[in-house]
């Protein structure tokens, strides 16, 4: 028996404490903690993503099933296949960048209590590991919304002028989908008596949950009830169109560090939910309003393209753009939980698009979270203005600046040689096939994408000079080592993603045997 | 042993009235020894108790043999949790009221009858015995409210005395019903509720005596529409006096309709399962929508322990092992969180401010002024939200699950009860704590008092226990559920035609 996983969470749930305890006076104390507590998780994830056996498609370093509350049918079990262990990698990963751009926030003394921020975002992170590496619904719903509080209070108290009612609208929106997915899974629950993904999973395979699930509740199409519940859950937070109104604001107006938190990890929670809770245990419920999810995949794609397009603020532009890239984590898994009879060896395109979501969700939480990361130095040196007309011609005072955000927004684009291209080309590889019409019109997303971050290089970086900026300072040598990590892994995964997907090619496998019925 | 909370607890009454009147740090100890020895009893005894599942006698000796009235005191695993609940709420009402300078000795001699009282209820196994108790705690109340209270003290008192009386008559009328019916079947005079509990009586006669019995016990349990004493009554008591109330006192009425209602009449139970779980889901909505909208800090507590008490009544109406579990385990939860909620507002915002209306309270920044306070409140507010991780969330859970078996369209509504649930708490931390608004210039020359160790140690406590229950529901699962699962138990007659499971 070994403990990695609970160890793993237990390191900065524990770090949080001790720097919550830590008073507000000893800032510089509180975030070398901090930094410490991330940097032994990252290492500790590191670690478990070179032992994790790529031939293996189940689960690994599994603990438990432990009995917790019997009669509740709560265990505690954990485990990661490839999936959660990319999740893990990526948490591990955008956390300690996160803690150590946040530096700037308490700098200049206008902000205090950094202990209690520290202790947040290590919690957060605790959450996050929990949450992609729980195999029990109560457990994994404890750290879900675990999860959801430091993020409420990272946005109210520390956020832009906006910020109360910005946290409010995130939490409410975020509840709201909870409680829909908790009372589904109670119904489940009493139907079928289990807890655990695994188990629900293999009872969808054989088709015994839709019919338990009628058994025991006189109510013609429960599952489809039941299923929009779990939906509405995940959709709130990934988030779908028209379930996204929380974010631009929320986004907005948390500061940049937790921005990044918020947008490179959090909103994969949606996602991972999605693969690992609903396409597994609905697969029925799925294929039977495939179209509109299509749909609704596809309206997330290009309507938030186009916002994004209008947006005159930079973070909303970026937040808006978030939404667009993990439209495309949505397409590729409905495309996949379609029926396909009548395309030739539909698993290796279910396969395609599957890898292709996976892929997209580690880039973009890289990605994204650069992005953010280059927000918060841009705020650091414009004192918090972030127009996309207050700025101009920065090419020519910071060049190195300007090379290195040019590489993570064409990362952003999708320009082959960067890590996103390989995940939307995948993508859209498997989903062609697959769902054709909604692959051609989602094509339309990449094009406004194209021209929305075009446009802010140059109102941004290019065209004349503004006056008030001839001081704007460079990267400085430490803000260079902070950003070439995620820099370097941009191209690393762009020449060579087979790092990624070596890894999660067997739990891809095992996906599309579920679908496959 | 167990008896012994309720003797020990007016030992404590009596010894307070023979303290000099103007010794009020005496007096403070005394309560506080009184209430700390009853909780170690209640534990102790809980503890010791081998067997949940049955019905351990404590004692039992003639009373008054021409009615067959007996002296009867035993336990079960429900009163277990309860007596435990009693005995920490006890002390955290101590422990929050430690401030109080105002004849503090007869404060005191009362806040414990009624503890004393409680406890009495929750052991009782003889119904005039268990009457007896039940009455003895509205005199208490009355007077706690009325003397120590705050805003419209006496209107206040006086709805809840009125409120109370006529509950327990409307108990009384049907439990003399049911006295002659079943002394015609048995040959013999019995109040003996095991023995009740085993009277068959007639379909017609459990049809309109339980709704009497039920809505009796229920008006103290806050069921809508009977709940309009609560947040008056929770506003004008004092905070220990608020905190009893949503703590231990509306828990008096579920637990009667648990313990004498349903057992005594299941059929009757089960013809009105539908009204009371809509009466229970109506209640969990209305409390929730009315605590979104109150000026007063107070009030949005008053009206969520309305809520809350909801989930108890929909957890009853299931009638299913699951359900019930989750409404006794309710009952455990509320009772602490809601005097957590309680003890922040009342004591260390009301006491040091004097004001509860949020448009005052948003000028304050009282998340600086006393953080203890604040971080209290969300930690509170989120174990009320539901949250898991808090007992809160096993309870409301197990409710939930059990009443998707029975009435999934209501479990479904129960579910926008919750959604607002979150909504008004966060309003509350807000408002109350962390507002964005114009702060007004703090006065140096008169400093908030900080937040004293009584008041910290009564907060941990609390917050303490619902942490525990939280994460570890098995050790108080492993007494509420072998009452309901065990087929000798008293409650098997309840299920076992239910029909749902």
């Amino acid at each position: 028996m070994n403990h990695w996983l609970t160890i793993l969470t237990l390191v900065p749930f524990l770090g949080g404490l001790v720097v919550a305890g830590l008073g507000t006076e000893r800032k510089n104390l509180a975030r070398g903690l901090a930094l410490a507590a991330s940097f032994i998780a990252l290492s500790g994830a590191v670690c478990m993503w070179m032992h994790l056996d790529s031939s293996k498609g189940g689960m690994q370093f599994e603990e438990g099933p432990w009995n917790w509350a019997p009669t509740l049918g709560i265990q505690y079990h954990l485990g990661v296949d490839g999936l959660g262990a990319l999740m893990v990698l990526l948490t591990a990963i955008v956390t300690p960048l996160a803690i150590l751009v946040s530096g700037t926030l308490f700098a200049d003394g206008k902000q205090n209590n950094s202990h209690v921020y520290y202790a947040l975002v290590l919690w957060l992170q605790a959450g996050l590991f929990g949450t992609f590496t729980a195999l029990n619904f109560f457990h994994w719903f404890l750290f879900w919304e675990l999860g959801l509080i430091p993020a409420f209070f990272l946005v109210k108290l520390w956020g832009g002028p906006k910020r109360g009612p910005a946290a409010t609208q995130f939490f409410i929106y975020t509840m709201v989908g909870s409680v829909a997915l908790l009372l589904s899974f109670l119904a489940i629950r009493f139907a079928t008596g289990s807890f655990d993904f695994i188990e629900l999973a293999a009872m969808a395979k054989s088709g015994a949950l839709t019919k338990a699930l009628e058994a025991h509740f006189a109510w013609k199409n429960i599952g489809l009830i039941i299923f929009f519940g779990a939906f509405l859950g995940f959709a709130v937070k990934v988030p779908v169109i028209p379930f996204h109104t929380w974010l631009p604001a929320a986004y907005s107006e948390a500061p940049s560090p937790v921005t990044m938190l918020l947008t490179g990890v959090m909103s994969k929670m949606g996602v991972y939910g999605f693969l690992r809770i609903l396409l597994p245990i609905f697969p029925e419920q799925i294929r039977a309003v495939l179209t509109p999810l299509l749909w609704l995949a596809v309206a997330t794609i290009v309507l938030s393209a186009c916002a994004a397009f209008a947006q005159k603020d930079l973070k909303r532009m970026l937040a808006y753009s978030s939404i667009n890239h993990l439209g495309y984590c949505l397409l590729a898994m409905f495309a996949a939980a379609s029926a396909a009879t009548a395309v030739n060896a539909p698993e290796i395109q279910k396969a395609a698009a599957l890898d292709g979501c996976l892929l997209q969700m580690f880039n973009h939480g890289l990605t994204a979270s650069a992005l953010f990361l280059f927000m918060a130095l841009i705020e650091k040196r414009s004192g918090g203005l972030r127009g996309l007309d207050d700025f101009g011609g920065l090419r020519k005072v910071v060049p190195v600046f300007t090379g290195l955000m040019g590489i993570a927004i064409f990362s952003s684009l999708g320009l082959p040689g960067l890590n996103g291209f390989v995940g939307e080309f995948l993508v859209f590889k498997g989903v062609f096939p697959l769902a054709p019409w909604a692959a051609a019109i989602s094509t339309i997303g990449i094009l406004v994408t194209a021209i929305f971050l075009l446009t802010l290089i140059q109102r941004v970086f290019c065209g004349p000079l503004n006056e008030r900026w001839t001081k704007f300072p460079d990267l400085t040598t430490g803000e260079r080592l902070l950003v070439i990590p995620s820099i370097a892994l941009m191209f690393i995964l762009g020449i060579w993603p087979q790092f990624i997907l070596g890894a999660v090619d067997a739990t891809v496998v095992k996906l599309v045997q579920q679908l496959t019925f | 042993m167990l008896a012994w909370t309720i003797y020990i607890t007016f030992l404590g009454v009596l010894v307070l009235m023979l303290l000099p009147r103007d010794n009020a740090r005496a007096a403070r100890i005394v309560a506080l020894l009184t209430a700390i020895a009853g909780c170690v009893v209640a534990f102790v005894g809980a503890i010791q108790q081998t067997n949940p599942g049955e019905v351990t006698t404590i004692v039992k000796t003639d009373w008054i043999p021409a009615i067959g009235a007996n002296y009867y005191l035993a336990a079960d695993g429900i009163s277990l949790v309860l007596v435990v609940l009693t005995g920490l709420a006890a002390v955290s009402g101590i422990l929050f009221s430690w401030n109080i300078e105002k004849r503090t000795k007869e404060f005191f001699a009362f806040y414990l009858a009624l503890i004393g009282g409680v406890y009495g209820v929750f052991l009782s196994f003889d119904l005039l015995l268990l009457f007896v108790f039940y009455e003895l705690t509205i005199i208490p109340k009355y007077f706690l409210i009325a003397r120590w209270g705050s805003t419209r003290k006496e209107y206040g008192a006086m709805k809840l005395a009125l409120y109370s009386f006529v509950g327990s008559h409307l108990v009384l009328i049907g439990l003399i019903a049911a006295w002659v019916v079943a002394k015609g079947q048995l040959g013999h005079a019995s109040l003996d509720l095991i023995e009740l509990s085993k009277v068959h009586f007639s379909a017609g006669f459990q049809h309109w005596v339980f709704p009497l019995v039920f809505v009796g016990f229920a008006i103290l349990a806050g069921m809508w529409p009977f709940h309009t004493w609560a947040p008056t009554g929770h506003v004008a008591a004092p905070t220990a006096g608020s905190m009893l109330l949503a703590g231990v006192v509306m828990k008096l009425g579920a637990y009667g309709c648990l313990r004498v209602a349903m057992v005594m009449f299941p059929e009757g139970m089960r013809e009105w399962q539908w009204a009371i779980a809509a009466l229970a889901v109506a209640g969990i909505v209305y409390g929730a929508g009315v605590a979104l909208v109150q000026r007063d800090f107070k009030f949005v507590i008053g009206y969520s322990s309305v809520s809350h008490m909801g989930f108890v009544l929909l957890g009853l109406a299931t009638l299913n092992t699951i359900g019930l579990d989750g409404a006794v385990l309710q009952m455990f939860s509320h009772g602490i969180i809601a005097g957590l909620l309680f003890g922040v507002v009342g004591r260390m915002v009301y006491d040091r401010t004097h004001t509860r209306d949020f448009n005052d309270l948003e000028t304050m920044q009282l998340g600086k002024l006393i953080p203890f306070a604040g971080v209290t409140f969300v930690i509170a507010g989120v174990a009320s939200m539901g949250l898991p991780g808090f007992s809160g969330f096993v309870a409301e859970f197990q409710v939930l699950m059990g009443a998707w078996s029975v009435f999934p369209k209501l479990t479904i509504l129960s579910g926008v009860g919750i959604l607002i649930g979150v909504a008004y708490t966060l309003r509350a931390i807000q408002k109350g704590f962390y507002s964005d608004a114009q702060p007004k210039p703090v006065d140096h020359d008169h400093p908030m008092e900080p937040i004293s160790v009584a008041e910290r140690f009564g907060a941990v406590m609390l917050i303490g226990a619902s942490l525990v229950i939280g994460l570890f529901p098995g050790l108080l699962m492993n007494w509420i559920e072998p009452c309901f699962n065990s087929p000798l138990s008293m409650f098997a007659r309840l299920l076992v035609k239910g029909g749902s499971q």
